[in-house]
Formats: C-alpha cells, sequence, structure tokens
C-alpha cells in the first residue's frame, strides 16, 4: 500500500472513531443531563416529573427540620422569591447552614415531595454556586456585597 | 519593604523573559552566536529573580505580615508554620506564583541539561519557553499581584480554607503543576522544531525524556490530588469528574498519546508532523484547565474566588497560543516528509491505535466537560452532565485500551507476522477471560460481568506484559530502563483497573444514625462506636468519636473521626479515619450530633482502593524509570563527538 493511499486509510480511521465517540457521548450525555431550577421555577411547574433535576438556593433559617431517629432531614431552600421543600437522607456536607446557598440534585417522589440523592454547600466561605447566585440575581434579590 | 522586593523582582522577571525570547529568536534566525547565548544566562536570572518573589511571598507568610493583603486572608496567628509555608498557594495568586515559579525551574533544568543541543535548537526552546512565561507572569502582575498591600494592616488574618491545611495539600499542587508546566517544555521543543523548519526524528528524541518526567508528575499530581480528595472531603470517593478534575485528566490524557506517539517519531521516523500537534494540543489543556480553574466558569470544588477579568486574560492568552503555534505548524509542517514505512500489524500502527482511544477518551471529557458552558452560552439554561455520563464512556473506551495493551508490546516495530505470537497470545487472552469471569463467581457466588470484564482485562495485560518480559530474558535480551519503564507503566494499568472495577462494584457505604454502644457489621467488619470526646488542636477544637473494629472476634484497629471547628468562622471540617491495608480499606467519618447522644456517621468498606493509587504509582515509576535509561545519555555523548567543530561547540562553551 503506498504512503498516500495509507495516510487516507490513516485518517478515515481517525474520523470514524471520533465520529462514533461522538455519537455515543452525544447519547450518553443526553440521558445523563441535568438542569437547574429556582425555587419559582420549580413552584411554576417548569421542572421535570419524571427525571433528575438540580434545585439550588439559600437555605431558610428555622426551617431544618429532622425527623426522629432516621437521617431524614426536610429543609426550605429560596431565591428570595419563593421557597420549596427539599427532603433529603444521609449526612448532610460540612458546610451546610441556615442562610447559605446549596445545589441539591433529585427528583420528585410520590405525593409532590422532592427527595434529593445529593445535597452541596459550597466548599469555602467567599464562594457561592454560580447558579444560585444567577437565582438570586434573576429574583431580584442578589446582594452584591459579596458575601450572603 | 520585603514584598515590593518581591513584586519588582517580578517586573525584572517579565522584561528578562521578554528581552531573552526576542533576542535569541532574531540570534537564531541570523546565526549570530553572541544573541543566540544569552539564553542559558538570561533563563538563570530569570529563575533567581522569580525565586526571589518566591521568598518574598513565603517569607510574609512566615514571619505574619498582615500588610499583605495576600497574607491576611490565607493565614493568620495561630496557623502552624508549614501550613503557613503551603498557604503560600492556597489561594489564587500565591498559586499563580507557585505556577510560574516551577515554570521558571523547567526553564532553568532545561537550560542546565542540555549541553548536547545545537546551540540555535536550545535557544530557540528556550525562548519559546521564556515567551509562554511571560505570558503568566503577566497575567499575574496586571490582574493577580500576590504582594498587594492593604492599610491598615489588621492585627490577624482570615484562617487558611482548613481542606488545604492537609499533607496531601501541601504537595498535591506543586507536583501537579509540575506536570502542566513541563508539557510547556514539549510545547516549546515541537514550536522550536517547527520555527527552524526541521521536524526530524532529533526534536522527539530530545523532547521524549522531558515529557515523560512532565506525564510522570502530573500522574503523580492527579493521583494525589485524588488520595486528598478520598480522605479530605470526608465522602471517600476517589473521583468526582469535577470540571476542576477533568481539566487536568484532559492533558494527562492527550499527554500519554504524546508519549507513545514520541515512541514512534523518534524510533521510526512517523506521524513526525501528528507528534508535533498533539505537543501543542497537550499545553493547550494545560491552558484549558488553567482557565476552567481559574475563571470559575464551572461549578467545582476548587473554585477561587472568580474574576472575570482573570478569565478572559487567560482565554485571550490561550488563544495567542493555539492560534500562533497552529499558524506555525500550518506553514511548516507542509514540507514535513514521513521517511518511515510500516505495515498494517506493526508497532506502529499499534501506537496509533493507542493515539486514537486516549483523543477518544480526552474528547469524551472535554465534551462532558464544555458541554454545560456551551448550552449556557447559547441560553439554554444551567445544565450539568452527571457521573454516569463520564463512567459509562470511560468503561466503554477501556474496553479496547486493554485489547490493545495486550498485544501491544509484544508487536515488532515496521512490520511483525500475527502468527509468530498468536497461539501464546490467544492462549493468555482465553485464560484471562475465563479466570476473571470465574473470580467474581467464585468470592460473590455471582457472575458479574462488569468486574469480569475488567479483572481480566487486568490479567490479560499483566500476563502478555511479563510473557514479553521473560522472553526478552531467556533470549538474553537486554532490559534497557526504558523497557522496564513500560513495564511498570502498563503494571500500573493493569493494577488501576483492578482498583476501579473491585472498588466501584463491591465497596459497601452506610450512613448510619449510631448511638455509643452500638455496633454494625459490614462485609464481616463490626463497627463498634464507643463514644465522642472533645479534643484541642493547635488551631482548632474537634469532637472525636472511638469506633473499635473487630473481625471473627479479634480487634483490628480503632478508628477515630473528627469534626473539627477551625478557631475563625466555626466552620466545621471533616476529618476521616481509616483502616489501611492492601485489600481493602475501612472508612470511618462523622457527621453531627443528632438527639438523645446519637451521631450521624459514614461508615464504608472499600475493597481495592488502594490499587488505584498503587497503579497509578507504578506508572509515576515507569516514566522515571524510562527518563533514567542511558540511551539519552549515550546519545548526548556520541551526538557530541559527531559535532565537535561546529559552532555549536563553541556557543556551548560560551554558556
Amino acid at each position: 500500500m503506498n504512503k498516500r493511499s495509507r495516510r487516507k486509510v490513516l485518517v478515515l480511521a481517525l474520523v470514524f472513531g471520533v465520529s462514533i465517540a461522538t455519537v455515543l457521548g452525544l447519547t450518553a450525555l443526553e440521558e445523563n443531563m441535568l438542569f437547574f431550577f429556582s425555587p419559582t421555577q420549580v413552584n411554576a411547574g417548569e421542572a421535570p416529573q419524571e427525571r433528575s433535576f438540580r434545585v439550588g438556593g439559600l437555605v431558610v433559617p428555622g426551617s431544618i427540620n429532622r425527623l426522629p431517629d432516621s437521617l431524614t432531614v426536610q429543609f426550605e431552600v429560596t431565591d428570595n422569591a419563593e421557597n420549596m421543600t427539599v427532603e433529603y437522607t444521609g449526612i448532610l456536607p460540612d458546610l451546610f447552614r441556615e442562610g447559605e446557598g446549596i445545589v441539591a440534585i433529585g427528583s420528585f417522589a410520590a405525593g409532590g415531595r422532592f427527595v434529593a440523592d445529593e445535597v452541596l454547600a459550597k466548599h469555602d466561605e467567599n464562594y457561592m454556586p454560580p447558579e444560585v447566585a444567577d437565582a438570586l440575581k434573576a429574583s431580584g434579590q442578589y446582594d452584591y456585597s459579596g458575601k450572603m | 519593604m520585603i514584598p515590593e522586593l518581591g513584586h519588582f523582582a517580578l517586573i525584572i522577571a517579565l522584561v528578562i523573559s521578554v528581552v531573552q525570547a526576542v533576542v535569541s529568536l532574531v540570534g537564531a534566525a541570523k546565526n549570530n552566536a553572541a544573541l543566540m547565548a544569552i539564553a542559558r544566562p538570561a533563563s538563570l536570572a530569570q529563575f533567581f529573580f522569580v525565586g526571589l518573589a518566591y521568598a518574598a511571598l513565603t517569607h510574609a507568610f512566615i514571619v505574619h505580615d498582615f500588610s499583605v493583603l495576600n497574607v491576611v486572608q490565607h493565614s493568620n496567628l495561630v496557623q502552624p508554620l508549614q501550613y503557613r509555608i503551603t498557604g503560600v498557594w492556597g489561594s489564587h495568586e500565591g498559586s499563580l506564583l507557585l505556577w510560574v515559579f516551577i515554570h521558571s525551574i523547567w526553564l532553568v533544568a532545561l537550560a542546565a541539561f542540555s549541553h548536547h543541543l545545537p546551540q540555535m535548537m536550545i535557544s530557540r526552546v528556550l525562548a519559546v519557553m521564556s515567551l509562554v512565561g511571560s505570558g503568566f507572569l503577566s497575567f499575574l502582575l496586571f490582574t493577580s499581584n500576590p504582594f498587594e498591600r492593604v492599610f491598615p494592616a489588621p492585627l490577624d488574618g482570615n484562617e487558611l480554607n482548613p481542606l488545604l491545611q492537609d499533607f496531601g495539600m501541601i504537595i498535591h499542587p506543586p507536583l501537579l503543576y509540575i506536570g502542566y508546566v513541563g508539557f510547556a517544555v514539549a510545547f516549546s521543543f515541537a514550536v522550536a522544531a517547527l520555527i527552524a523548519g526541521r521536524l526530524d526524528a532529533t526534536w522527539a528524541r530530545w523532547s521524549r525524556p522531558w515529557t515523560t518526567a512532565a506525564w510522570s508528575f502530573l500522574t503523580m499530581g492527579i493521583a494525589l490530588g485524588s488520595w486528598w480528595a478520598y480522605i479530605e472531603l470526608g465522602w471517600g470517593g476517589w473521583w468526582f469528574w469535577d470540571p476542576v478534575e477533568n481539566a487536568s485528566f484532559m492533558p494527562w490524557l492527550v499527554g500519554t498519546a504524546l508519549i507513545h506517539s514520541l515512541a514512534s517519531t523518534e524510533k521510526r521516523g512517523v506521524f513526525k508532523s501528528w507528534t508535533v500537534l498533539l505537543a501543542i494540543l497537550t499545553f493547550s489543556l494545560s491552558l484549558l484547565g488553567a482557565f476552567i480553574v481559574r475563571s470559575g466558569v464551572l461549578t467545582s470544588v476548587h473554585a477561587f474566588a472568580v474574576d472575570p477579568e482573570r478569565g478572559v486574560f487567560i482565554l485571550a492568552f490561550l488563544v495567542i497560543v493555539v492560534g500562533s503555534s497552529l499558524t506555525l505548524y500550518a506553514w511548516r509542517s507542509a514540507a514535513v516528509v514521513s521517511i518511515g514505512r510500516f505495515k498494517w500489524f506493526s508497532r506502529e500502527s499499534v501506537l496509533l491505535l493507542n493515539n486514537i482511544i486516549f483523543l477518544t477518551a480526552a474528547m469524551a471529557v472535554f465534551i462532558g466537560t464544555m458541554y454545560p458552558l456551551v448550552v449556557d452560552a447559547f441560553g439554554g439554561g444551567k445544565i450539568s452532565v452527571g457521573r454516569p455520563y463520564f463512567d459509562t464512556m470511560f468503561s466503554m473506551i477501556a474496553i479496547p485500551l486493554l485489547l490493545l495493551l495486550g498485544i501491544g508490546p509484544t508487536v515488532r516495530w515496521k512490520v511483525d507476522n500475527w502468527k509468530r505470537n498468536s497461539k501464546v497470545l490467544s492462549f493468555f487472552f482465553i485464560s484471562s477471560l475465563v479466570l476473571g469471569m470465574l473470580i467474581p463467581f467464585l468470592v460473590e457466588d455471582q457472575l458479574n460481568i462488569a468486574v469480569g470484564l475488567g479483572l481480566a482485562g487486568a490479567m490479560w495485560v499483566a500476563s502478555t506484559t511479563f510473557k514479553e518480559l521473560f522472553s526478552r530474558l531467556s533470549r538474553g535480551a537486554s532490559l534497557p530502563l526504558s523497557y522496564l519503564g513500560m513495564v511498570m507503566g502498563h503494571l500500573g494499568l493493569a493494577a488501576f483497573v483492578v482498583g476501579v472495577t473491585v472498588t466501584m462494584t463491591y465497596h459497601i457505604e452506610r450512613d448510619m444514625r449510631m448511638v455509643p454502644g452500638e455496633s454494625y457489621d459490614i462485609a464481616g467488619y463490626e463497627f463498634r462506636f464507643q463514644g465522642v470526646k472533645k479534643i484541642q488542636g493547635p488551631n482548632y477544637t474537634a469532637d472525636e468519636a472511638l469506633i473499635e473494629i473487630w473481625y471473627e472476634g479479634k480487634k483490628v484497629d480503632d478508628l477515630i473521626p473528627q469534626k473539627r471547628i477551625y478557631s475563625d468562622f466555626g466552620n466545621p471540617m471533616t476529618e476521616a479515619s481509616i483502616d489501611v491495608t492492601l485489600f481493602r480499606d475501612l472508612y470511618a467519618a462523622l457527621g453531627e450530633e443528632l438527639e438523645n447522644g446519637a451521631w450521624s456517621m459514614r461508615v464504608y468498606y472499600k475493597p481495592f482502593i488502594r490499587w488505584i493509587w498503587i497503579g497509578a504509582g507504578f506508572m509515576a515509576i515507569g516514566g522515571f524509570l524510562a527518563i533514567s535509561d542511558r540511551r539519552y545519555r549515550q546519545t548526548v555523548t556520541s551526538r557530541k563527538r559527531r559535532r565537535a567543530g561546529t559552532n555549536a561547540t563553541v556557543a556551548d562553551n560560551v554558556a
């Protein structure tokens, strides 16, 4: 096989590999995409009923309610316009606190409760999840001075 | 005074780097030995001044100079000395200074260990390195000055993020940066070769040990980051597909392709322009990583305080570097002729396949990481890509990779006959597959295809690697260090695959609610919760639990997980406690106090998780073995002799 046609075949193989990867990748991507919604959007019914999604906001002070003899916690998150209740069973992250920004990943369970599989808090003092910041800006409640 | 000195030293370093780049590039273009000769001393000078700046900032941290904003923000009076020294790179500004400092170390190392290279080549390489360095120095000086003062100076500073007060954090960033920045060396060699218009196999030989070294450091850096996250974040996971982890993983993947492609180019003179392109791509991905981390565009554990100006700067820098090097490439590479010829079944083909697989993997990570950004930019809303995407992609990519890796090292350069090894290889293939499938069945009484395939793949790679090793030994063939390095690297990957498959399938994770006196059984281990007491650390107070672990009536270990409150903010911090053996980790992390003296607690059983980091360690050691091969030094001396009498020797003496 001469050089030119060999190079062609090699390039074709490369293109083929990359396109297979792209197709498989986009399929897997489509299935595992998580959309973000603010409490206002969730209450307006914009969040999917069947699929997992992410919701974020500030933990409403005084709303944390621990069910007795279990690791189940209920708390409210807010974008300072509307509130919604999140239920989570497990250990909350170190920096989960009242008034702080969090992101919860989960879906609706029976009875319309939002059950989170994972709760993420910010990781240092000055950092707020960008989605939460944007949600607060959208509701006109963002404090531009930096700290929440 | 000293901080101003540091700031001034940085400015001098920036000036030197620009002057050096221009003068030595002009010198090389005009073949002017005197101009080219400034490359080495100027590199040394850059190293000196950047080192001075680095020392100045470290000094400010050590002596609690709270008139420096960076010191105020990232250290306080009670912080132990070692975390004041490492606190230097706990901030965006300081870590960028570390980055620039490491860049200057690579630069001075290049200048010191390159006396075998023609002066023209090394002048160009050092010039390109300096240009890249000047980009980072400007970034540091114009957007992120670490020496900024604050007036009036406060009496005490803010605590360094407690997450960063850990041994893993002392060594993880430097190693990672050594790797990232090291790829700038490979990039500089490639660009220098492009400028010279001489893309022969020699540039590959020269840049190969440097690239392998950078790759080994990056491997260690990533592995340490994973290990630190496992211990320190208290989640017991070892990889989260976090954008910043991906940012380090992409250059690693393409860098792995690069070190394999360099082998083809060096030994057989093939894939020349491809290898150059890979070198450019690897470094570009390092820069992209820097952009992702520094700009805060993606949600991440690692996000520094966000400043859009910095993102714009790096993005511009990235565009300049990629744009100019690709233009140069388009202009020069047309002249490149591949001399090597090879048949379908040859080492060259196998290495090409390796490249395709690693690039596919990098592409998968790239898409998963950048897609949310693209969607957001086009107004498609905030999305993120869940970890199942990455897990699916990588388990699919692992199959052809392991298949290929078992065959690859047995195949000869240029042309080979499949029949030569087909019997032995088929035997190993079938027995690995059978054994791999059998093991989970025997241990767990249950067929598990995923684990079976993973174990089979690992055994297949290990067995053919050993087969090749033994047949070399029995032939009486020499075993150069570079070959042993490859063996180590490939065995490392096999160990890594075992670790990943077993951990991911058989790990047990329980979030528990426990009262003192209670016990809980996991995988035959009994976790006995004895209670919690308060203790006092140097700059924190903690609740410390005592959990005894019993196995078959014998006590194995005491686990003492802590929940620390660092003095400044009352920030809680989980400090996990782990009982380690080669085959399993027992992991306990303290949650929070519940009602009636109960505590929430995480208890994990993680079989074979150590193999993940041991595997990565093997890979890194393999890289270091490969670069200590005599081959690189031999070619050095023989080349020197051959070159006697050329202007290069004169220039060498000057330097």
